[in-house]
């Protein structure tokens, strides 16, 4: 790689600039304003996949808790937001004017103490990612100090999963119960549930996504990315080398942790509530579904992937509500056994020779042998 | 006086729950045991064993529709057949899955968890397009009804017990499968060398698909018991593995009595606590308390000691 090149290869670089230009061009001009609000929501779960792709895919450290992470993000800017909604002057037919709704009807008459701080949005965006990643860390270190990894991490990430979604439920009170936190109007006084508002955070998402692409392409070029690698395919040279794998892994959990977080940061934003139901076991696992249909070691496939499973969910499930159960199921098994690569192997395997193709068929008028693809 | 209790209630209240916990022991070692023995023998993770226990309690139900319809002599003994087929049922659908699905992924288990994940997913739709989305729940025959009375207060429901000794019976018949059986031997054989067990002429293959489909045939028993204590959705069966994968996992895979002695201790915490705080809670504090223990010793209550 040339140093002129910071980060990508040249081949990269147009994957990305497309990327891009399909999400801040094409979406935007294609779609209205209630299309795009959509599109927004579904790439907050690319964030998801991203860190999956970072985590799973280079690190083999497969997560199935991450709705964990992408709730608790959610949650703290829904907290801030329903605190924000709940004035006491807003809420005066209330028995207890100045608390949320829900508090109210579970006979609670002051805020919790633990709601109390996020009446600041400066310490909401602290929250937002330091909350998750400090679950994250001491999850992982108790994890991966003692050497556990593999199913075990898995089947844990699922249990804690699990745990948090009755604990969210159980204690309505606190937390909305099963219908979450709902009824968000403003952030810092502007209604975000206005057209203009569902414009801007479309592109603030799209910011976001593309920085935390940056940024995952830096960690996935970097040394560490490449000892990641190492790690996965195997762990104990890179032990014997003088490595602290444990650190590594604990690193790249946290780090997939925080980009979950502000997916379910931008998620509260955009969609305008946050519940249980995109905390527990079920989502967490289709999150990994996103990761693998886009490809598990492609960063772009991330985006992609997150997009197309969730369209075809939204466009299946409202015209054949039986079939989507089978389509998601035949997914998961297809993606295993048929292209365990994802969308971006059967790119980069079918239709990249192609392209190649085609340029040098341009550049010298005749066919060359297709140069094998570096990954 | 033990906070608004007497002594005698006290003590009453935690025989009472303390039994329920027992039955509630029994479905997580019906089912436990054959998640243990496909992990712990073979390594992969069966998601979709839930399904195969609902499976097993569909099956229940229409041997009792069919029976109460057309052979109603023989009512009071159909849970026998019906735990027979659900048994056959599960076991060969597990064969066909092992053949179809597990056999190409036994080098990947993060793959097998995705796939059978989706093998979950289209058996549920499949039973909810099939008997619907309501729960079914099965009649019971009379001389499974009501209870016993020990004491004035301490009352022991029939259905309960039949399940519990069902459940010595399947899981001493496991045991003798597993420990004193030719075929448990070979099946052990592969787990500790797969190589030199196909060298000495065991066909490591057919032990594996084997095994895999006893797994699921005690997941059919299971929810053949379930259906006593339950009603069957299509939905069902995911509400328990996880709590089934934590007791595999607590008791340390491949150990028959870790399973049994961390199902029952994960149940017997549940019920007893859920008398005193909420079910969700009670349920809260038992998972967090295992994964907590999980993290202090990640190879569970029991290890088998083999060389790897």
């Amino acid at each position: 790689m040339s140093p002129a090149l910071f980060l990508f290869r040249k081949r990269e670089w147009i994957s990305f600039a497309i990327l891009a230009f399909i999400l801040v061009v094409v979406f935007p001009t294609l779609f209205d304003n209630f299309r795009l609000n959509l599109i927004g929501k579904y790439l907050t779960y690319s964030f998801v996949a991203l860190g999956l792709v970072l985590c799973w895919g280079y690190g083999g450290i497969l997560s199935l808790g991450q709705g964990i992470f992408f709730g608790l993000g959610g949650y703290c800017m829904a907290m801030f937001l329903k605190l924000e909604a709940s004035t006491p002057e807003a809420t005066a037919i209330q028995s207890t004017p100045g608390i949320p709704d829900f508090m109210d009807w579970n006979q609670l008459t002051s805020l919790p103490f633990w709601w109390q701080p996020f009446h600041s949005f400066t310490f909401t965006l602290f929250a937002t990612i330091a909350v998750p990643v400090a679950l994250a860390f001491i999850i992982s270190v108790a994890m991966f100090k003692r050497r556990v990894g593999g199913v075990y991490f898995a089947i844990i990430t699922q249990a804690i999963a699990a745990i948090l979604t009755i604990l969210i439920i159980g204690q309505q009170g606190y937390t909305g119960g099963v219908n979450g936190i709902t009824d968000l109007r403003t952030l810092l006084g502007w209604d975000i549930r206005s057209d203009n508002a569902r414009y801007v955070f479309y592109f603030i998402c799209v910011a976001l996504l593309l920085a935390s692409l940056l940024l995952a392409q830096f960690v996935r070029v970097s040394k560490f990315g490449r000892l990641l690698i190492a790690m996965r395919d195997k762990e104990d040279r890179v032990r014997f080398s003088g490595y602290d794998v444990a650190n590594f892994k604990i690193f790249i959990f946290c780090l997939s942790a925080a980009l979950s977080a502000i997916g379910g940061a931008m998620f509260t934003l955009q969609v305008g509530f946050m519940s249980p139901s995109f905390v527990g076991i079920v989502p967490s696992i289709e999150m990994v579904i996103f990761c693998a249909v886009g490809g598990r070691l492609s960063i772009f496939g991330a985006v992609y992937g997150a997009l197309l499973v969730n369209a075809a969910k939204t466009s299946l499930s409202e015209t054949f509500p039986e079939l989507w159960l089978f389509a998601m199921g035949g997914l998961f098994i297809a993606v295993v056994m048929v292209f365990p690569e994802g969308v971006a192997g059967l790119f980069r395997q079918h239709v990249e020779p192609l392209i190649t193709r085609g340029i040098s068929l341009v550049r010298i008028g005749k066919v060359r042998k297709p140069r094998p693809t570096a990954e | 006086m033990i906070g608004d209790y007497t002594y005698t209630e006290f003590t009453s209240i935690l025989a009472m729950q303390g039994f329920a916990g027992l039955t509630l022991f029994s479905v997580f070692v019906l089912m436990a045991l054959g998640l243990a023995i496909i992990f712990g023998q073979m390594g992969v993770i069966n998601m979709a064993h839930g399904e195969f226990m609902i499976l097993g309690a569909y099956v229940t139900y229409l041997c009792s529709q069919f029976f109460s319809e057309y052979l109603p002599s023989l009512f009071s003994i159909y849970f026998f057949f019906a735990m027979i087929l659900a048994f056959a049922a599960s076991f060969l659908l597990g064969m066909l899955v092992e053949w179809g699905l597990i056999r190409f992924l036994y080098r990947r288990p993060l793959d097998t968890l995705l796939a059978t994940w989706g093998l979950s997913l289209i058996l549920q739709q499949a039973y909810r397009s099939i008997f619907g989305a309501r729960e079914v729940g099965v009649t019971l025959p009379d001389w499974l009804m009501g209870s016993i009375a020990l004491t004035d207060i301490i009352e022991i429901p029939i259905n309960g017990l039949f399940v519990m000794g069902l459940t010595i019976l399947i899981t001493l018949g496991v045991y003798f499968a597993m420990f004193r059986s030719t075929w448990g031997k070979s099946m052990r054989a592969v787990v500790q060398n797969r190589t030199m067990a196909g060298a000495v002429g065991i066909n490591t293959k057919m032990v594996d698909r084997m095994t895999f489909g006893l797994g699921c045939g005690i997941a059919g028993i299971a929810g053949s018991a379930f259906t006593m204590i339950g009603s069957t959705g299509p939905t069902a069966g995911q509400l328990y593995i996880v709590d089934t994968f934590l007791i595999v996992v607590f008791g340390g895979a491949s150990s028959l009595i870790g399973t049994i002695a961390s199902a029952f201790s994960i149940s017997q915490a549940q019920s007893t606590i859920e008398f005193f705080l909420s079910g969700s809670m009670a349920k809260v504090l038992t998972l967090l308390t295992v994964v907590g223990i999980l993290m202090l010793r990640p190879q569970g209550l029991f290890t088998l000691k083999i060389r790897r």
